[in-house]
């Protein structure tokens, strides 16, 4: 392991990866990852897999959008020689009551400034796109085709090899257990495998983030909590697009190998680090799919598992660097999409660091928001 | 051994797959997993397990003992939704 470094990142998963991929990219020579476990081994590797254009924010709309744009082509931007798996079969949105669906229509318009081609589907056409979608319960829905679903392992794999290429030094199985800081300046990190000199770290670490930022003395607005997942056998192809609703509580994808993976949240998760699984989850997800698609329910459950979304009192993320600790960059509070902002967090990122001019203005999702008050409410999260 | 044999019968993965990646640095069990599949099946490692567990060994010099499995992860054996969901609405009644 290097002892000093130009930019140091902590958190291997998709942020990290991307982010230590565009600052190699550009030019920087000297930048180390440090993981506390594999690659991939956080919240990244745990999410759902899925990607999407449809939200409810203008700054959402447009990282998501731009994000499918460069997944569209990752296999080759990134020289990779696996496949990430990218299939574009759309998400379809269900409403479950007339206010969700007065969201929805809200939503849409959003979308549609930014040049998502997005649109209300009547309860009709929603059965056209999904046949076995049990429509009583539901009030309207809407379809975007460039949604759709991602290899997360492949995808960060892809990110890391690439970055691997160009130079970056990756520390798996690496904790980081103390941040240094002298005259509110970064100087250095440590691990439990030595000390790194550094005058810039990344936070890319999400579920975790609050105990890293906590090293250099910040107080962040976040908070992390479980949410659940499980996956069935594969079966033949039943489903094209995903299937996601947020009143109804569910989103249900099938990946393109055949299997099903879906998902639901619990307001009563306390907010901790705890990721491990219940009977409950898998009790009130077989409820809900017997429910609004009944054939699946026809196949085995074969495993179950839990990750950490890191929550933002607005479920935007943060992207920043410290007010008072020079030398302190935060990628983090991602409130479940962390997976799909990936290719723009490290664009970002890299950006700001670099002080270029950013893709993407992505500075009203500083940390001071929340002080504030300027936040931005995102109405579309499972 | 062929290296063409299948040790992965629910994902189609081939000694040669496993041995490449060891040999590319993806020396865990749970490494090996995430870019293969291994162990995400039916049978969720029950059958590969061992198989994989002992190439990591052999390779990194380590004792069987010491390489680590993945999380095993419920439920046990596959379980139909439906039924799932019928046990789950009784409980309500």
């Amino acid at each position: 392991m290097k002892n000093s470094a130009d930019v140091v990142i902590i958190g291997g998963g998709i942020s990290g990866c991307s982010i230590a991929y565009n600052l190699a990219k550009k030019g920087v020579k000297n930048i180390v990852v440090l993981e506390k476990n594999y690659i991939c081994s956080g919240s990244t590797g745990r999410c759902g897999a899925g990607v999407r254009m449809q939200w409810g924010t203008e700054m959402n709309c447009k990282i998501g959008k731009k994000s499918i744009e460069f997944y569209e082509h990752a296999n080759d931007i990134l020289e990779y020689d696996r496949d990430v798996e990218f299939k574009q079969g759309g998400y379809l949105l269900i409403a479950g009551n007339e206010r969700e669906y007065e969201q929805f229509k809200k939503n849409v318009e959003v979308q549609h400034a930014c040049g998502i081609p997005s649109r209300l589907v009547s309860l009709e056409e929603a059965r056209e796109i999904v046949p076995h979608l049990n429509t009583s319960v539901l009030t309207g829905a809407t379809f975007c085709g460039k949604d759709g679903f991602l290899n997360p392992f492949k995808t960060t794999d892809a990110f890391y090899s690439a970055a691997k290429r160009l130079g970056v030094e990756f520390n798996t199985f690496t904790e980081v257990t103390g941040i240094q800081v002298e005259k509110d300046k970064v100087v250095g990190v440590q691990t439990n495998r030595g000390n790194i000199a550094t005058n810039c770290v990344v936070n890319a670490t999400n579920g975790w983030s609050k105990g890293i930022s906590e090293m250099v003395g910040i107080d962040v607005p976040v908070y992390s909590e479980r949410h659940q997942i499980l996956v069935t056998e594969p079966c033949e192809p039943l489903q094209g697009p995903m299937v996601m609703g947020y009143s109804l509580n569910l989103y249900v994808q099938q990946e393109p190998h055949g299997p099903f993976i879906m998902g639901r949240g619990d307001d009563k998760e306390p907010r901790d680090l705890r990721m491990t699984s219940s009977w409950q989850f898998i009790e009130e997800m077989a409820k809900t799919v017997d429910l609004l698609l009944p054939p699946i329910s026809k196949l085995r459950v074969v495993r179950q598992w839990a990750g950490l979304y890191n929550m933002t009192p607005d479920k935007s993320p943060i992207y920043d660097k410290a007010e008072n600790v020079e030398g302190y960059y935060m990628a983090i509070g991602y409130s479940g999409h962390g997976f799909m902002f990936g290719p723009i967090t490290g664009v970002v990122m890299s950006e700001m660091i670099l002080g270029e001019e950013p893709t993407i203005d992505v500075s009203m999702l500083n940390l001071n928001r929340f002080k504030t008050g300027k936040l931005l409410i995102e109405p579309s999260v499972v | 051994m062929d290296e063409n044999t299948i040790i992965c019968r629910c994902e189609d993965v081939t000694l040669k797959e496993v041995r490449d990646l060891i040999k590319q640095g993806y020396v865990t069990y749970d490494e090996i997993k995430r870019i293969t599949r291994i162990g995400m099946g039916p049978c969720q490692g029950k059958t590969c397990g061992q198989l994989v567990m002992r190439e990591i060994a052999n390779a990194t010099g380590q004792k069987m003992q010491d390489v680590k499995f993945q999380t095993n992860r419920p439920p046990v054996v596959g379980v139909k939704l439906g039924l799932i969901a019928e046990e789950g609405r009784r409980d309500e009644e």
